[in-house]
């Protein structure tokens, strides 16, 4: 790549564009092939030859692309009457397109998967070649699920307020995708979220978005310290904290406490506050425990879900001792993934590591990574030898 | 050419029984000892172009099979053993049969209990991606 040539500069205009074609009266489906079409011809030739007016450029390219496809002469003549006929966008409307697009893309009648292909190429400027290989699925077999997602979408009423929340679970989906951990070679997934989440923040004013992106921003702060040699996960209480990123982590914090002050909690801005807590302790022991116990009673009040009240069963073991770790656990139903991985820890630290041994075994045995099934593993090899030591 | 490097929880020809002690009862520097093993193993194929893909599989599932028009189909499962199923595989891009079987080799001898090579069976599978001849 040339200096001064940034691919994510080109990508942030993306969404603009299409809602340009969309004034000219392109469809959404189209506009939005033809806006990749332009993309991919952009990153081919920019390089060498970078445009003046970069957004005139990719208009233009779109708009040839998509009366390339509209093909029918009568069509174009129609569409050129359009053109001159092109209302001069208003103050604020160019933001309020660009959140219709967040909104379309992640619509409630899409399946998830879908959901995040159509935000990461539309609203992300990805091309279908980048998604594909970050999701390692055949590019042929992206194009058709975003390609299906777009009629299943077509015609759709646009001037109604969309659904924020599926908004945000779709970004964080994307996020956690890219958390998992890839190889270099792969789109950063993660780091898309993160961009896509910050120009969502630019556009709306509602708390929820600024947790959502200071959760994002206080996980990704750690990313570095999560694996260690071979892609071997580290934990949490065991992390190089030296290694965590002061300058998101600030960020996070700084974004987090903008949106606590609006007082309209939400589950995005508790999981933040539990992470920003855990950023904050210079180690693991002076981890605030208590406070975070508080805010999973807050996380419990507001989502009732199974998995905070597992997460909330390993807070209150450390804030109140593994025994009210235990009664806890006993509330949350078994069938909860990591389950057992919690219980080991908790039984444990009550001091029964013969139970502690099964049961991480057993939770190796329904891990749902190979790095989480490694990491389960070597706790239980960790514990036997522990009571190997005791007889001996 | 590719060929697929197929691992079994347990067993293989004339090995119907073999056991091997489970990974969580090893001792723990053997474990990482063994982690480390395969990581190297990967990599070093990355390295020299042969490594394609590699992916494990989770115990649970199920057998399932068609049972007539609008009935659901049948499952057999959870699984009562896990010694016939497949536990993961490897996909590499090499030049020969020879040099497929070499790796599958390397592979086979990674460190277990006690530090001693597992030895265990892998199954090495050419994949059918050749040029079609002409069938008239």
């Amino acid at each position: 790549m040339t200096p001064g040539f940034d691919t994510a500069d080109l990508r942030e205009l993306v969404p603009a564009v299409i809602a340009v074609l969309g004034r000219r009266g392109a469809d959404f489906a189209s506009a939005e092939d033809a806006v990749q079409e332009a993309l991919i011809r952009a990153l081919e030739t920019w390089p060498g030859d970078p445009p003046r007016d970069p957004k005139g450029w990719l208009v233009a390219a779109a708009w040839r692309k998509f009366l390339d496809a509209t093909r029918s002469e009568t069509a174009r003549r129609g569409r050129e009457v359009v053109v001159d006929a092109e209302p001069p966008a208003e103050p604020g409307a160019a933001a309020d397109d660009t959140l219709r697009l967040y909104f379309l893309c992640a619509h409630p009648t899409l399946p998830s998967s879908a959901a995040a292909a159509l935000t990461l190429r539309a609203v992300g400027g990805l091309t279908t070649r980048q998604i594909a290989a970050a999701y390692l699925v055949p590019e042929a077999t992206m194009a058709q699920r975003i390609s299906r997602a777009k009629k299943r979408i077509t015609g759709l009423p646009l001037d109604r307020p969309g659904d924020l929340a599926t908004v945000l679970r779709v970004l964080y989906l994307v996020f956690n995708e890219g958390y998992g951990g890839d190889g270099p070679d792969h789109t950063d997934l993660a780091a898309e979220a993160v961009r896509v989440t910050r120009q969502l923040v630019a556009l709306t004013d509602e708390p929820e978005v600024a947790g959502l992106l200071a959760l994002m921003l206080l996980h990704h702060a750690r990313r570095d310290s999560r694996t260690g040699p071979g892609g071997a996960l580290v934990p949490l209480a065991e992390q190089d904290r030296s290694r965590w990123d002061t300058t998101l982590i600030a960020e996070g914090v700084a974004v987090l406490q903008a949106a606590l002050a609006r007082d309209r909690l939400g589950e995005y801005q508790a999981q933040a506050a539990i992470a920003a807590l855990h950023a904050d302790a210079p180690s693991a022991d002076e981890t605030d425990w208590v406070q975070i116990v508080g805010w999973y009673d807050e996380l419990l009040a507001i989502t009732d879900s199974p998995v905070v009240r597992l997460n909330r069963a390993v807070a209150v073991g450390e804030a109140d001792g593994a025994g009210a770790g235990l009664a806890a656990l006993a509330a949350v139903d078994a069938d909860v993934p990591r389950y057992a991985a919690v219980a080991a820890h908790l039984h444990e630290r009550a001091g029964d590591r013969e139970r502690a041994a099964a049961l991480y075994a057993e939770a190796a045995g329904a891990a749902a990574s190979v790095p989480e099934r490694d990491h389960l593993t070597r706790e239980a090899a960790r514990v036997r030898q522990l009571l190997r030591d005791d007889a001996s | 050419m590719k060929y697929l490097i197929l691992k079994h929880y347990r067993g293989g020809p004339g090995h119907p029984g073999m056991d091997y002690t489970p990974m969580d009862q090893w001792k723990p520097a053997e474990v990482d000892a063994h982690m480390q093993f395969i990581s190297d193993f990967a990599s070093r194929l990355q390295d020299t172009g042969e490594f394609v893909d590699s992916q494990a599989l989770s115990t649970a599932g199920a057998f399932v099979r068609f049972d007539g028009e609008g009935r659901p189909p049948v499952t057999d499962g959870p699984f009562a053993e896990t010694k016939d199923l497949i536990a993961g595989w490897m996909i590499v891009d090499v030049e020969s049969w020879d040099r497929a079987v070499e790796l599958a080799g390397e592979l086979s001898a990674s460190p277990g209990a006690g530090g001693e090579p597992i030895g265990e069976w892998l199954e090495v599978r050419p994949f059918l991606t050749g040029v079609p001849g002409n069938t008239e």
